[in-house]
């Protein structure tokens, strides 16, 4: 019998346990988690093929972390039964943890599209370490790649591939890449970089077949295009997306929409059953409703308000977003929330690309109300612009400044400025 | 704990706060040099920002609750319990500037070369940091400041 049991050893799970030991030092924590690694971060596998990260760049806490924090672990096993009523969690070892408060943060798995020969070698998806462990043992060797997706982890994978030599095509099936975090303007210039270091592009095609090399059918040699054109390749990455992992909930009565739903404090709808991370559906503070959002910052600050409330301090969870930081090929750029507004009656929006200088910037903004915004090539401030957005500050009277050069903390007016130094620094 | 405290009415905007920063944290400590010699200048970790008549300073607020720690991919950014230094382990930095997309002060800054950011750290190791020794009109100030 553990106080409290986590479902999953990721960036969820660890903050979860970092804010139940803030408020309880004492209270028995045990956590069941499949990977057999160390706390290691997911979002650092790409620097991990490419070799700018190490093995101990890659871990995001120390190695003792889990026995820091007194907690008993449960690594390597798989949790595959969840019994609320009687309260316990069973593994596939058939050892049986019971609880008094659950959460459960399992994270997502990769969407993987149905391509015939997928099941060839030379096929990766890129999502744990284990992913980047085969993906660099085999791309050492490899000459040529294809990445079958062009959002983020398609793009990560790209860079890292291109970084060790590689000859990469992204196939995307939307008109360009980052489609879903990025406008046309700011997508290109990020396909520019990556091209020019290297990387063919397809838009608008997706793979129909991926075929087996000659002489040895159980490996790859080439990717068919839906139009019949053909890609000679050793690799090919699946980066179709992530989806969360509720297998494990199915008919157990939780409530799942996309993910697991939550309400403002984590909690489930089923009495001390809480959920974070990337299975949670959790607040999204741009839409105002739940929302799946499978990124690490957000993952960790619903973990902070998830190991709070189960530890018995009330904490409502500010809201996360759509947020993404990107260093690929190059080109540092930045997407928070809404960028590509459709209603556009509703959403005034600020443009300024500054060609010369490769500089994009977009504000969305709807009531004078920052909703969301794209900066590439210049993104020092984007912190700024997420606080006014964060904190529902209408920019109207200075939202001029937005886009400048020297739009910083200064931009704001003095009262704003002095009252989020008293209440954010102090 | 002690903190670095900006006065606007003592600001002249000189930069110098700038300069000492990037002194502090170059390799040789030597004016010239740093600026001038070393392949990989540091980047300075407070900026002077105008905005005619105010004029401000950005740089690390020690938030108590900080976005940058929250946010950090790597686990290269932290808050040290005891002393209450928001700080960052270099070596553990992979540049993926998910800091700098959340800091509300606009204070983490880019080392583009190194692929790395940089913040204040109050220079560790000195009774006083570099940018408030060397403010010619006191208008940083380092001091306690509560919590």
């Amino acid at each position: 019998m553990s106080k409290y049991v986590i479902v999953g050893g990721s960036v969820a799970a660890i903050s979860a346990v970092e804010a139940i030991r803030e408020v309880d030092p004492a209270g028995t924590i045990a956590i069941i988690a499949e990977e057999p690694f160390p706390t290691y971060s997911r979002p650092l596998i790409g620097d991990y093929v490419s070799g700018e990260a190490t093995w101990d760049k890659m871990m995001y806490r120390s190695d003792r972390f889990w026995s820091e924090n007194k907690v008993e672990t449960f690594i390597g096993s798989k949790a595959v039964r969840l019994n609320f009523t009687e309260r316990f969690v069973e593994t596939d070892a058939g050892k049986r943890i019971e609880y008094e408060k659950l959460l459960l943060a399992t994270g997502s798995e990769p969407l993987i599209p149905k391509i015939d020969g997928s099941n060839r070698k030379g096929v990766f998806v890129f999502i744990t370490l284990a992913d980047a462990e085969n993906l660099k043992a085999k791309c050492e060797k490899a000459e040529k790649a294809v990445v079958v997706g062009g959002g983020l982890i398609g793009v990560c994978a790209a860079d890292a591939l291109t970084e060790v030599g590689a000859k990469v095509t992204i196939v995307e099936l939307k008109e360009r890449l980052l489609s879903l975090l990025f406008n046309s303007t700011a997508s290109r210039i990020i396909e520019e970089a990556a091209r020019s270091s290297g990387v063919d592009i397809v838009t608008g095609h997706t793979v129909a077949r991926i075929g087996g090399m000659l002489g040895d059918e159980s490996k790859v040699g080439i990717v068919v295009l839906d139009s019949g054109e053909t890609i000679p390749c050793d690799i090919v990455v699946l980066a179709a997306g992530v989806r969360p992992r509720v297998e494990l909930v199915a008919r157990t009565g939780l409530k799942v929409n996309k993910g697991i739903v939550v309400d403002r404090f984590m909690h489930t709808n089923i009495p001390d059953v809480y959920a974070c991370g990337d299975v949670a559906e959790a607040y999204d503070f741009v839409s105002g409703e739940g929302r799946v959002l499978p990124q690490w910052p957000t993952a960790y600050m619903e973990g902070r308000t998830a190991g709070h409330n189960m530890a018995g301090i009330s904490e409502e969870y500010s809201g996360g977003t759509v947020m993404s930081a990107l260093k690929y090929f190059n080109v540092p750029a930045v997407a928070v929330g809404i960028t590509n507004p459709t209603e556009n009656n509703d959403f005034e929006v600020l443009t300024n690309h500054d060609s010369a200088k490769n500089v994009y910037k977009k504000v969305a903004l709807k009531d004078g109300v920052i909703k969301g915004f794209i900066l590439v090539n210049d993104i020092c401030k984007a912190g700024v612009m997420y606080y006014l957005m964060q904190m529902n500050v209408n920019v109207a009277r200075f939202k001029s400044e937005l886009l400048s050069e020297d739009f910083g903390f200064i931009s704001l007016p003095e009262h704003l400025r002095k009252k989020i130094l008293k209440e954010v620094a102090q | 704990m002690k903190k670095i405290v900006f006065r606007e009415e003592a600001c002249m905007g000189c930069r110098l706060c700038e300069v000492y920063c990037i002194v502090q944290h170059s390799m040789s400590k030597d004016i010239i040099k740093s600026h001038r010699r070393e392949e990989t200048k540091p980047v300075s970790r407070i900026t002077v920002e105008v905005k005619k008549p105010h004029i401000m300073t950005a740089r690390c607020q020690q938030c108590k609750t900080p976005l940058c720690v929250a946010s950090c991919l790597s686990g290269a950014m932290y808050r040290d319990a005891e002393s209450g230094l928001v700080t960052h382990d270099v070596d553990k930095c992979i540049g993926c500037w998910t800091c700098t997309m959340v800091c509300p002060f606009g204070a983490i800054v880019m080392d583009k070369k190194r692929k790395v950011v940089a913040k204040c750290d109050l220079c560790q190791g000195m009774q006083v940091p570099a940018c408030v020794a060397n403010c010619p009109n006191d208008a940083l100030v380092y001091q306690e400041v509560s919590p």
